[in-house]
């Protein structure tokens, strides 16, 4: 296999299998990164040295070591987890030049699995925002469009993977900061479920919502990433201790009769046309394929947004309370003689955080101050238990629960810039698996007029990725939109030239 | 509807948040983040009387371990971030007491 036509884990497999070494393969991806991320942006930090010193490492180990599932594999990590040696900034100015001394146990295991990471993606500043444009470095284009945003938070990564940059890529997912950006770039994104995989080393935003997850151009590839890092923790106290199953498998196990659950009540007002035909045409391909479909009830499902935009920025202004100007990074250039403690706290506060976790921390301050606690954090909870009442419900009927990811498709950069709400709204089919904690698949499931993707969300039982896995795979084997790459822009081979890099909207 | 925020809400939450803002972010929060506690509201249409709160989406025994030292992170490593460290093993910050 020639390398320059290298895209999935299974890719790099067959490669290395025919003599290419790791080197060869980090090299190829390294060129790639190097050739056009300069337009994309997809990276906050690129990791050449450490990553062709890690796969020189991996090549001498001999060919009678024993293999390794993702040996030589090159992934890109969200910079919101923590990596040992390499920048970790969350996008955010006030941790701008903070190296961890340890590694998440995520990147733990991805090493240990045989991956090489090469990079730090961007993301909107602390994984707060849904188009990448709240980063200190700027935004990430799609690859589909560079006049559009990736989606986000996790929009670095998706937007890598989609451009063939990385093969797979982490991100973490708090609302939908997994799943949006994976519909908005055509590839697969997997939440799973609460406590399946550690949250050790990931920069905390939301502590009862937050979970790492995978992105691959395949649900194989995803599937092999969440093998590698799922699993209980002893650093983390609400890693979840149940077994972990054979994710890889499952991969290779299509489910093509399961019984899905569709909404369709609550997807008749506020999806684009666009969005709604490709669904439409994805329910009737899983019907094709030997799929049940019915008509689920999910009464409060409505009600996410406004529960989450309580919970998150809730927990986000405690959590974010550590950024103080003591520990890490950045401390505000104060005058000494008049410095206080305090207003060294509020000056760095001040210049550190950008306007979106600026407006989230005060959101959450306000909804936990006294007097407002029970009306707004409490009731929010109650709706948590009410949204989680609906889908298991539905659950005793169905295999899994289907909606389109995002009631859009991708829209251009600075677009919703100035109207934080509507892009709050834009969460009305995500948020639900994180306050539930159930797990939840976006798979590419078609383009609307412009040629943007569209995704196909699939939301399952606790600790049941399997399932999940088996039916995006059916489906997957059903509609391979994978296969096409992005063609416009951004510098992908066949595409056309690059849009300008001054970072602005155009 | 009126917004359920004003400047003073908004002056007095950053001061909890230990968060100085400028007149212009001030401004501005108080006014988008009145319509988000507005848009808010409708949770107020669904009865929630009874309802147990989710505080954790997977509820498990607490996880508990050996009460036994083990390696932690290395002093050096602990305050290599810190923005001034007045030493080597110090954080320094502004004067607290006058």
């Amino acid at each position: 296999m020639e390398l320059s036509s290298l895209a999935t884990v299974a890719d790099v497999r067959a490669a290395l299998r025919d003599g290419a070494t790791a080197v060869d393969v980090c090299t190829e991806f390294l060129g790639r990164i190097a050739a056009r991320d300069g337009d994309l942006r997809a990276f906050n930090h690129t990791a050449a040295e450490p990553a062709l010193a890690r796969a020189a490492a991996l090549d001498r180990r001999g060919p009678d070591a024993p293999d390794l599932p993702l040996l030589g594999v090159p992934i890109a990590v969200k910079d919101n987890i923590c990596t040992r040696g390499l920048p970790t900034t969350a996008s955010s100015r006030i941790l701008a030049g903070y190296v961890p001394p340890y590694d998440a146990t995520v990147v733990e295991r991805l090493t240990a699995a045989g991956a090489v990471v090469v990079g730090k993606t961007n993301c909107d500043e602390f994984a707060m925002g849904s188009t990448t444009e709240h980063s200190v470095t700027g935004p990430t284009r799609n690859p589909w469009d560079p006049a559009c945003v990736p989606g986000g938070s996790s929009g670095g990564s998706a937007a890598a993977v989609a451009a063939r940059l990385a093969p797979v890529a982490l991100g973490s997912d708090t609302g939908g900061s997994i799943r949006q950006p994976a519909a908005f770039c055509g590839i697969v994104g997997l939440k799973p479920t609460y406590g399946r995989v550690s949250r050790y080393g990931l920069l905390a935003f939301a502590s009862s919502l937050d979970q790492i997850g995978p992105f691959g151009l395949t649900v194989a590839d995803a599937a092999a990433l969440l093998q590698a890092i799922a699993g209980p923790d002893p650093r983390d106290a609400t890693s979840a201790a149940s077994a972990v199953p054979a994710f890889d498998a499952a991969a290779a196990e299509p489910v093509r009769r399961p019984t899905i659950g569709v909404p369709w009540a609550i997807l008749e007002n506020g999806v684009d046309a666009g969005v709604a035909s490709a669904f439409e045409a994805a329910v009737e391909a899983l019907r094709g394929m030997g799929a049940t479909v019915v008509d689920v009830p999910l009464p409060h499902a409505e009600y996410a947004v406004p529960a989450y935009y309580i919970v998150a920025p809730a927990e986000a202004s405690s959590n974010l309370a550590r950024y103080d100007g003591v520990r890490y990074a950045y401390r505000a250039p104060l005058d000494e003689k008049d410095a206080t403690l305090g207003g060294m706290y509020d000056r760095t506060r001040h210049d550190g955080f950008g306007d979106e976790v600026k407006r989230r921390i005060m959101l959450g301050t306000y909804a936990l101050s006294a007097g407002y606690y029970d009306a707004y954090y409490l009731k929010a909870q109650q709706v948590r238990t009410l949204i989680r009442g609906d889908y298991d419900a539905a659950f005793e009927k169905v295999d899994a629960v289907a909606v389109p990811t995002t009631p859009t498709t991708a829209f251009r950069l600075g677009e919703r810039a100035d109207d934080p709400l509507q892009l709050y709204v834009g969460d009305v089919f995500t948020a639900s698996a994180n306050l539930t904690g159930l797990p939840a698949v976006s798979v590419p499931c078609g383009r609307d007029d412009a040629g943007l993707p569209v995704g196909l969300q699939l939301t399952g039982r606790a600790f049941d990725e399997v399932t999940l896995i088996g039916i995006g795979a059916a489906y997957e084997e059903q509609a391979p939109w994978w296969r096409e790459p992005p063609a416009a822009g951004a510098g992908i081979p066949g595409g056309e030239a690059p849009a300008s890099r001054d970072g602005a909207a155009p | 509807m009126s917004n359920p925020l004003t400047r003073a809400d908004v002056d007095r939450i950053a001061r909890l948040a230990h968060l100085e803002l400028t007149e212009r972010e001030a401004e501005q929060f108080t006014r988008q983040l009145g319509d988000i506690l507005a848009y808010f509201e409708r949770l107020n249409r669904i009865d929630t009387a009874g309802v147990a709160a989710t505080t954790h989406p997977v509820t498990s025994a607490p996880v508990m371990r050996d009460d036994e030292p083990r390696p932690s992170l290395p002093v050096d490593d602990a305050f290599g971030n810190a923005p001034d460290r007045g030493g080597e093993r110090l954080f320094r910050v502004p004067k607290v007491i006058g």
